[in-house]
């Protein structure tokens, strides 16, 4: 493999605790060194930030749901397809792109990593299809679980060496990373038309309660030792008030402690915590909570948070919350899809029109800033857009425009048609924060590698770790005379290296780079009652056959990175 | 001694059975018997094995004879014909894996050409409702499990569907359905008293042409509104019991065919009828599904919309895609005597075209890759015979409710014969050195 020096940069790396040093950073054969022979390719970053490359902790790109955008809004293509152009596929979408343009869209903002938020299991085969027609990015998907029959069933009377055996059963078939918590038991509700909106409604039928499902399942969690920690949608997702919900939720973690061997100090992750920081009664005195939820997770240590932030742009929002979505339907009248997943989920879409003239989107907006601006430690709050469902994840650099400049934010308030309540219902008018570049690549590097578990590999730039580096045209040494600057800077990047292959030069494609698909292998001692449990489910319940279930193959993972977990000994 | 191989995927219809068993010979050479299929997916496994099988491509002569050709002859001919053509066609692709599906559409954007599923004259009426209005579904398994009413609007799954009834919708013992049948309530609604309305606990036997009618009248009923006394020739007592019986229920599906995608009213049928099914919503749990026909339409449709973004119709002549069905779907295209190439694989659009658009294809440079004889490979220029998908290949297919399984190869094809997706990939290469892309 080649060599790079990347010369003269200014090196932003929460890892090594680097806060703009002019710094070389030099690449061998996919790994970051401290040094290279004098054949090495320089690439000159004088003047220019350089960063590890960006880790997207929550996004739904690649699977059913997403597929299911793209097939019922064609309207979402209108003036945003790409032609073929040298080494890029043609692509198209704004909301929900293809998976070609996705990857680049990734690369050319400086992300190499990024996790599929909820995957169906069922569905896992046409998720790794999908990631696999994903170019560029390191991958992963989320198996969900919280209104799994099995889960709830072992959970029920608390049996968690069942339930991690079926984890592990699971991520091995489904080549799943991480235990993806959705509406627990809200969902299985919605196969009935119902749902669970506090952290106490039992489920029906199954008569576990939210809180035993969340419980249960970070036990689990620890019990197996996964890289990443169990990773939430709490309940009672998007209603005003629906922040008691998910303090509700957040509380059930007290007193738990993280077990892993690879650097997780975290036992929950919130996501989209915007979504989750409502206070208010009614969408009339719809306010920010964004104070109770910060103020939460600052004094516990055990949690991080990733934000959710709506970018103001007509959107497709989907969510394995299906009983949501038809809530939101029904709020505003668009088109409608559905789908329940035999024993496991189910999942929902609806587009949704972020508007600046409507008083809650511009509240939600303001939440969303709130959020990553009270946080009080950036390791543990991750920037999202929960793509695409507060906004698509090519607003990023929009949304660091935002956080790194009061004056775009001002900008953006005084642009509101109901600038007032925007500033009496949330308090972002009084947050004069300016998101440094190194908070920057804590949230959105060292943060978000560090609670997958993969600080060790990525969102950094210490020699030995993978050679992900992204250069940006953005000279940290000059004050920033427009925000506007900000966000074009963030949009494309100068040089974007994924594991030591330079695949990104001046903003544009130069390589598909070398993909892969990382999933959790987590061993566990044999478990005859959930193997035999696991074959009557399939035998009586399932509409496919045990043997016809796994993605097994090559053309469904051809380049697969498997984090291995023992826990076998326990 | 012979074999059996357990869980074999059957690749004929879209309820995709995986629980086939399929007897080989020792060698794995020979297919011997089949169970648990249908008559119609036993007859196309056993059809792989008919002993007059074409096993190389055939080059039409210009007196009309066929010369055996080699495949490599096969996708010279191919890649050069998609080269020079300004907008070819590319049609088919329901009755192939998703991985020929994603090498053909690397071809297509190549060679800038139109691409189109069977969904065209199928259920892309289907797509144009979902497009419009959304689709509250759910997985074969939910139904299973779940559902206590079931209506077949327009389909016919006795004779077309065969095992649907006893897999997944009306027969088995789910989870919350342990009495099978007697669990469940049934309305068929059809014109025809079928085979399937003869199981039905209610027949709506509307007049032809009326399903929009019909389903605006069960709105109305719903709601408890007036209705006329007579609603597409049924009595206005026989709507209400039927929707009150629907309204009843804990969890309704309502599986749909062709009856009415492709009568009068079209894709507006299907709005009203998913307009149904999201106002059955208010009162329980209810699902709608399409009964989609080839084994695999639902895995092209899936695999356009994550490369091209739009599930079929899709025109990339300008260099990226475009949709607009009634301009750029196949039939309209034929017709107005647009295309100048005409490569189809895994459909017979000579046996179900309109004559004016099969009169087109013979009329330009043509390619069929398909395993049988069929009236397309009789009316195109070139024909290639390949390995059955699902039978003597394997490769990933999408149910009806878009559930991926991966077929399994069972048997051999026979000797020096290729894949859809080994000869795509000689046509792709070729077709990259002509085209001098990347």
């Amino acid at each position: 493999m080649s060599e790079y020096i990347i010369k003269n940069g200014n090196v932003f790396d929460p890892v090594q605790g680097i806060k703009g040093d002019k710094k070389d950073i030099a690449i061998k054969d996919g790994k970051i060194v401290d040094k290279v022979g004098s054949g090495a390719k320089v690439i000159d970053a004088s003047g220019k930030t350089v960063m590890a490359g960006a880790v997207e902790i929550h996004a739904h790109i690649a699977g059913p749901k997403v597929n299911l955008g793209r097939i019922y809004r064609p309207e979402d293509k209108l003036f945003s397809c790409t032609p073929t152009k040298g080494m890029e596929r043609m692509g198209g979408g704004a909301s929900i792109p293809t998976t070609f343009k996705t990857g680049y869209e990734y690369a050319k903002m400086g992300y190499t990593t990024a996790m599929e938020a909820a995957m169906p299991p069922m569905f896992a085969k046409h998720v790794h299809e999908e990631i696999r027609d994903t170019p560029i990015i390191d991958e992963g998907a989320f198996p969900v679980f919280g209104n799994n029959w099995f889960v709830l069933e072992y959970l029920k009377n608390h049996e968690i060496e069942n339930t991690a055996a079926y984890i592990a059963w699971m991520l091995r078939v489904t080549k799943g990373y991480a235990v993806k918590v959705v509406n627990p038991g809200g969902t299985e509700a919605w196969a009935w038309g119902l749902n669970c909106l506090s952290v106490n409604d039992p489920v029906p039928y199954f008569d576990i309660t939210p809180a035993e499902i969340v419980k249960g399942l970070i036990e689990a969690n620890e019990y197996l030792g996964l890289p990443h920690s169990m990773h939430i949608h709490p309940n009672n997702l998007g209603n005003p008030g629906c922040y008691q919900t998910t303090l509700d939720t957040l509380r059930l973690a007290e007193g738990m402690k993280a077990n892993n061997k690879f650097g997780r100090e975290s036992v929950m992750h919130l996501t989209h915590s915007q979504f989750h920081a409502y206070k208010g009664t009614n969408w009339g005195d719809f306010e920010s909570g964004a104070k109770e939820i910060t103020d939460y997770v600052n004094k516990n240590k055990n949690i991080t948070i990733d934000t959710g932030n709506v970018t103001l742009d007509e959107t497709t929002t989907m969510t394995a919350d299906g009983p949501f979505e038809h809530h939101l339907t029904g709020l505003n009248n668009l088109k409608w899809a559905n789908c329940d997943v035999e024993l496991e989920t189910a999942a929902g879409v609806v587009p949704y029109i972020y508007s600046p003239n409507i008083s809650v989107c511009a509240i939600q907006w303001a939440i969303g800033l709130e959020i990553p601006l009270m946080m009080k430690d950036p390791m543990r709050c991750y920037i999202t857009t929960d793509h695409p469902n507060a906004g698509p994840f090519t607003r990023y650099p929009r949304v660091i425009k935002w956080l790194m400049s009061t004056k775009a934010r001002e900008t953006q308030i005084n642009a509101f048609k109901h600038k007032d309540k925007v500033l009496s219902q949330t308090s972002i008018g009084s947050l004069d924060k300016e998101l440094s570049l190194y908070e920057l690549a804590q949230m959105t590097r060292a943060g978000p590698a560090k609670s997958l578990g993969l600080g060790g590999m990525c969102g950094g730039l210490k020699p030995g770790m993978d050679a992900d580096v992204a250069v940006y045209n953005f000279n940290p040494d000059k004050p920033v005379a427009d925000p506007e600057d900000i966000e074009k800077a963030f949009s494309r990047c100068a040089a974007v290296f994924k594991s030591g292959v330079q695949v990104v030069s001046n903003g544009e494609i130069v390589s598909t780079g070398n993909k892969r698909t990382l999933w959790v292998n987590a061993k566990v001692n044999d478990n005859p009652q959930v193997m035999r449990d696991i074959n009557e489910k399939f035998l009586k319940y399932y509409s496919i056959t045990q043997a016809n279930y796994e993605a097994l193959g090559h053309h469904f993972v051809p380049n697969p990175y498997a984090l291995e977990v023992d826990a076998t000994h326990v | 001694m012979t074999k059996t191989v357990t869980d074999v995927i059957c690749p004929f219809c879209g309820t995709l059975c995986d629980d086939l068993e399929v007897v080989v010979s020792d060698d794995g050479k020979q297919l011997l018997e089949v169970y648990n299929a249908c008559v119609i997916g036993t007859e196309k496994f056993l059809h792989s094995q008919a002993k007059d099988r074409v096993t190389r491509p055939r080059l039409r002569q210009a007196d009309g004879s066929w010369k055996e050709i080699s495949y490599d002859e096969a996708a010279d001919y191919t890649a050069s014909m998609l080269a020079k053509a300004k907008k070819p066609l590319m049609y088919g692709w329901s009755s192939t894996n998703c991985e020929a599906q994603s090498v053909g559409n690397e071809i297509a954007e190549i060679s800038k050409a139109c691409c189109d599923n069977t969904a065209a004259v199928c259920h892309g009426t289907t797509l144009i409702a979902v497009q419009d209005i959304g689709l509250p579904t759910c997985t074969l398994g939910e139904v299973k499990n779940r559902a206590d009413r079931v209506i077949f609007w327009g389909c016919n799954p006795a004779h077309a569907h065969p095992r649907h009834m006893s897999r997944y919708s009306i027969f088995p013992r789910g989870f919350f359905t342990g009495k099978g049948q007697m669990s469940r309530k049934m309305i068929v609604v059809d014109p025809r008293c079928t085979d399937t309305a003869k199981m039905a606990d209610v027949h709506l036997q509307l007049e032809q042409g009326k399903d929009y009618e019909l389903l605006n009248a069960l709105r109305v009923a719903f709601k408890g509104e007036w209705l006329p006394d007579v609603v597409a020739g049924i009595p206005k007592e026989k709507i209400r019991e039927a929707a009150d019986m629907m309204k009843s229920g804990r969890f309704g599906i309502i599986f749909f065919g062709m009856g009415v995608t492709q009568s009068i009213g079209k894709n507006h049928n299907i709005d009203e009828a998913i307009a149904v099914t999201k106002d059955l919503n208010e009162y329980t749990k209810f699902s709608i599904m399409p009964m989609r026909g080839h084994y695999n339409v639902t895995g092209s449709g899936e695999v356009f919309a994550w490369q091209f973004g739009f599930p079929y119709s899709v025109d990339l002549t300008r260099g990226f895609a475009r949709y607009n069905p009634g301009d750029t779907s196949s039939i309209d295209l034929l017709n107005r005597g647009e295309v100048d190439a005409m490569f189809t694989i895994g459909s017979d659009p000579g046996a179900h075209f309109p004559i004016s658009a099969v009169k087109h294809i013979a009329s330009v440079p043509s390619v069929c890759i398909d395993p049988h004889l069929t009236p397309t490979s009789g009316v195109s220029k070139l024909h290639v015979p390949v390995a059955f998908n699902g039978v003597e290949t394997g490769g990933n297919c999408y149910r009806m409710d878009n559930v991926p399984i991966d077929c399994r190869k069972v048997v051999e094809p026979p000797a020096g014969m290729l894949t859809d997706e080994q000869f795509l990939v000689m046509v792709r290469d070729r077709l990259k050195k002509l085209k001098g892309a990347a």
